[in-house]
């Protein structure tokens, strides 16, 4: 096989099943930018640090610019467009960023609140510390954090009343 | 940024990835967590014509005890270090380590057979594994062999490691019960590298220090080894003027880059300050 020859790759998304003939080299942010047309995971920096490009990739968040299409081979992906309800109902983490004026430009949204959606399955009840600890990886130039840190913090109590109300019922 | 062109290998075993390795040659590269390797590939300054995956591998992941060692697969991350019970409870230095490696998101994918087998002075691991006195088992188409830690690395991206082999697990002997442990390391902002860091442990017996082993991190063209600072402490009762002896000796060993982490000096002073505050932590945590 050469170089050039494209590789099959085959992954669910956002709840769907999808493949594509991709080259070896394409990363995974390409692959979701433009052979699914999903541009809520943004490309910042390329190199791995600003988080911009982040998504759930088998209950890891992962920076998909710095992850080949191919090694996600059969993964499970979660981006940003899978957040919302099938209804269009926001995703208790986007409603409370709404909330909570958690964006100003919004270029780093969907990083933060994939990337805030796996600290909370990890951690539900996070201290302020632990959040920030937790999108440390993640790079906002307008809001100075704050208030997507009490974002998070609402999302996670608004998660946690659901959790209590479906237990109840 | 798109990497240059390359052939993807995706092997099942061990066995495997080497014999890929070993008939394609010096073109080929293993790729581990990727996160050296991939960003290195878009600047070309790395263009492999062939990349063997070794993700799919499940013999080269997890943690466990073998006698009285600790065993870590290769491909182990530095978030599945964080979350391992058999070192926190008996090897947490690893665990202070990691958590201050990259950010989260880096930690998820990047690895610690990465991490100590690139060779980059500036990655945390290498230094953890001297001061722990670890062994990597390298395995190439002939077969299995280890090499100490310590005698691993030549200069900065050159080790021991030969064309055609990986490595496939990290052995340590398991830390005394009472042992004390710190690792330092002062970076400019989260998702960089040290500007200087320190790995301590140590064991006290009667108020004197019995035991010690020191490692340098970032402040030389590999990990060192800061065996006349250990001897510093060792016998002392870990009294002011014995931890000034120990950074004093770990600073007249380094010999860091002036970059832009600061001038030679700078980094040398900060060493000095993470040696003493590792010396102190590992004190307080000694039983």
């Amino acid at each position: 096989m050469s170089a050039d020859a494209k590789v099959r790759v085959a992954m669910t998304v956002n709840g769907r099943q999808v493949s594509a003939e991709v080259e070896s080299r394409t990363l995974l942010i390409h692959f979701l930018r433009e052979n699914l047309n999903l541009t809520g995971p943004h490309i910042g920096c390329d190199t791995s640090h600003c988080g911009a490009c982040t998504v759930d990739l088998d209950g890891k968040s992962v920076k998909s610019c710095t992850v080949f299409a191919v090694q996600a081979e059969g993964a499970q992906v979660l981006t940003i467009e899978g957040m919302a309800a099938a209804d269009g109902s926001l995703h208790p983490l986007q409603a409370a960023f709404h909330e909570h004026h958690g964006l100003q430009c919004g270029f780093c949204t969907p990083g933060m609140i994939t990337r805030a959606h796996r600290l909370l399955q990890e951690n539900p009840h996070p201290t302020e510390a632990e959040i920030r600890m937790g999108i440390s990886g993640n790079i906002c130039r307008c809001t100075g954090y704050q208030n997507i840190v009490k974002a998070i913090s609402a999302a996670a109590e608004t998660i946690a009343g659901l959790k209590k109300e479906e237990a109840a019922e | 940024m798109i990497p240059g062109r390359f052939t993807y290998h995706r092997p099942g075993s061990v066995n495997e990835a080497v014999q890929l390795l070993a008939s394609l040659g010096e073109d080929a590269r293993p790729l581990a967590g990727g996160h050296s390797l991939i960003p290195m590939m878009k600047l070309r300054l790395a263009q492999p014509e062939h990349l063997i995956d070794l993700g799919r591998i499940a013999a080269l992941k997890g943690i466990r005890k073998d006698g009285a060692e600790i065993v870590i697969g290769a491909m182990t991350t530095q978030a599945e270090i964080i979350g391992s019970p058999v070192l926190r409870e008996q090897a947490p230095i690893l665990i202070e380590a990691a958590q201050v490696i990259a950010d989260p998101q880096v930690r998820y994918a990047g690895t610690i057979g990465g991490n100590v087998a690139n060779g980059d002075p500036a990655n945390d691991m290498p230094g953890l594994m001297l001061c722990l006195d670890a062994r990597y088992t390298l395995t190439g188409p002939n077969g299995a062999r280890q090499v100490a830690a310590r005698e691993f690395y030549e200069a900065a991206f050159f080790t021991k490691l030969q064309p055609g082999e990986i490595v496939t697990e990290l052995r340590f002997a398991v830390p005394a019960g009472n042992h004390g442990w710190a690792y330092e390391k002062l970076k400019r902002k989260i998702g960089d590298y040290a500007v200087a860091a320190a790995a301590v442990t140590l064991t006290v017996s009667g108020g004197k220090c019995a035991s010690a082993a020191i490692a340098l991190t970032n402040v030389a063209q590999t990990p060192l080894l800061a065996v006349d600072a250990a001897k510093a402490l060792v016998g002392s009762n870990l009294d002011n003027s014995a931890i000034d002896a120990a950074a004093k000796a770990a600073m007249a060993i380094s010999d860091p880059v002036a970059d832009t982490r600061g001038p030679k000096e700078y980094r040398q002073s900060v060493l000095g300050v993470m040696v003493r505050r590792a010396i102190e932590r590992a004190k307080s945590r000694a039983r």
